[in-house]
């Protein structure tokens, strides 16, 4: 149990032991444990970025989406005016083409009708000539009663 | 935890010779061979351990033997951060180194007391005690350093002048000198010797209970023994602890300027 000299030796390894610690041992450990602390902050400052960056897009999203719903009712409004309009001037269209049609039928008709007027007093005058000499041929003179005769055809045509 | 049979000598005779160095030389220049080979092999395990997993420490995912080395890195890191203020580039690796290896040679307590001896007598070593914290040229070895290194830095920390009106000025004024460096060099001494002595006392007093469990019948001490082994677990790790923090104190200390 005498203090002799290992206890130098063991000074001299104790000494080398932390000079070896002191050069190949701590600073790496400790430099890799710098680094790893470095590399999750940085790890964790980059999902607060990217959440940040997030709730950003989610923002602008929004927002485009507002644009675009507002472009989109405007769209849809124009295109129904522009409907409305189309509809109102066909339906003019329409109304022109069918008085026009009408027009065009009813003077048709007023002709035709005209025309069968004509016709039907031709008819009715000769008829009556026909009649009116079949009553008159046996005591009427042709010749004598001539300017009577012509005087009713004019009336009657 | 031994499982051997008693020496032929008697029980005196077998706890002398547990307690005996292998040993060569004469007076002074004694060399405990034992003490100085478990250190020195010991001391080899920690750094080349240690150096493994320095030199493929990443900032990655560590493996385990990197995550062990890192664990008793941060260990102590925390524990110098705690007590010492400012920077040093010593007293982290010297109090891992300290840590490390008492708990090395201490853990050698808990090797069953017969196995090494039987070993080295069958390859004719007489004597050989294993646990190097139980020869006080170990520990002192230990503590002498550590007090020489608190010495330099108060005398660099505080100046040459600084470190002499400490020890002569305090605690009582200049009327009082004599007096003050008795007391200053009291404490100072304290420093080391309670460092050496209670690693020491441990050690040897561990290591004697488990020589006296060996020398109880064999049916017995499995009873004994193995409460103490796992008790002694404990008392390994706080005692390096110990030694540690104390280190880290007295550097610190040696660092405050008054």
């Amino acid at each position: 149990m005498s203090i002799n000299a290992t206890l130098l030796g063991q000074m001299i390894t104790f000494a080398l032991l932390v000079l070896f610690t002191m050069k190949y041992v701590w600073p790496p450990l400790m430099q890799a444990l710098e680094e790893r602390k470095k590399k999750i902050a940085e790890g964790l400052a980059a999902a607060d970025k990217g959440k940040q960056d997030l709730e950003n897009a989610e923002k602008r999203a929004k927002v485009l989406l507002k644009e675009a719903k507002d472009q989109a009712a405007e769209i849809v409004n124009l295109a129904q005016k522009r409907a409305n309009d189309l509809v109102d001037e066909s339906k003019d269209a329409a109304k022109q083409e069918g008085e026009r049609i009408v027009a065009a039928a009813k003077a048709e008709t007023d002709r035709e009708v005209q025309a069968a007027k004509e016709g039907l007093r031709k008819q009715v005058s000769t008829l009556a000539i026909a009649a009116a000499e079949q009553i008159l041929k046996t005591e009427v003179d042709q010749n004598k009663h001539k300017e009577v005769l012509q005087d009713l055809k004019k009336q009657l045509g | 935890m031994a499982t051997e049979a008693h020496s032929p000598e008697g029980a005196t005779g077998y706890i002398i010779h547990h307690l005996t160095p292998l040993a060569t030389g004469e007076g002074f220049w004694t060399l405990h061979l034992d003490t100085l080979f478990f250190s020195v092999v010991l001391g080899a395990v920690f750094l080349v351990l240690f150096m493994k997993a320095a030199e493929k420490a990443t900032s990655g995912v560590p493996g385990p033997l990197q995550n062990f080395a890192e664990m008793l890195v941060e260990f102590v890191d925390t524990q110098v951060k705690d007590s010492f203020h400012g920077r040093s580039a010593l007293i982290a690796p010297l109090a891992l180194s300290i840590f490390v290896w008492v708990w090395l040679m201490n853990f050698m307590d808990l090797i069953p007391v017969d196995l090494l001896p039987s070993i080295g007598k069958a390859v004719g070593l007489s004597y050989l005690r294993v646990v190097p914290s139980t020869d006080l040229n170990a520990t002192f070895a230990m503590s002498i350093s550590v007090f020489a290194l608190i010495i330099f830095y108060s005398v660099k920390v505080k100046g040459p002048i600084g470190f002499a009106k400490e020890m002569l000025l305090t605690p009582f004024g200049p009327w009082m000198i004599p007096f003050n460096l008795l007391l200053k060099l009291v404490e100072e001494i304290a420093k080391p010797i309670s460092l050496g002595l209670r690693l020491f006392g441990n050690m040897y007093a561990g290591e004697l209970i488990f020589i006296l469990i060996a020398l109880l019948p064999w049916y017995i001490q499995p009873a004994l023994s193995l409460p103490w082994a796992i008790f002694h677990i404990l008392i390994i790790t706080l005692q390096a602890f110990i030694f540690m923090v104390l280190t880290i104190v007295y550097l610190s200390l040696a660092h405050e300027d008054h």
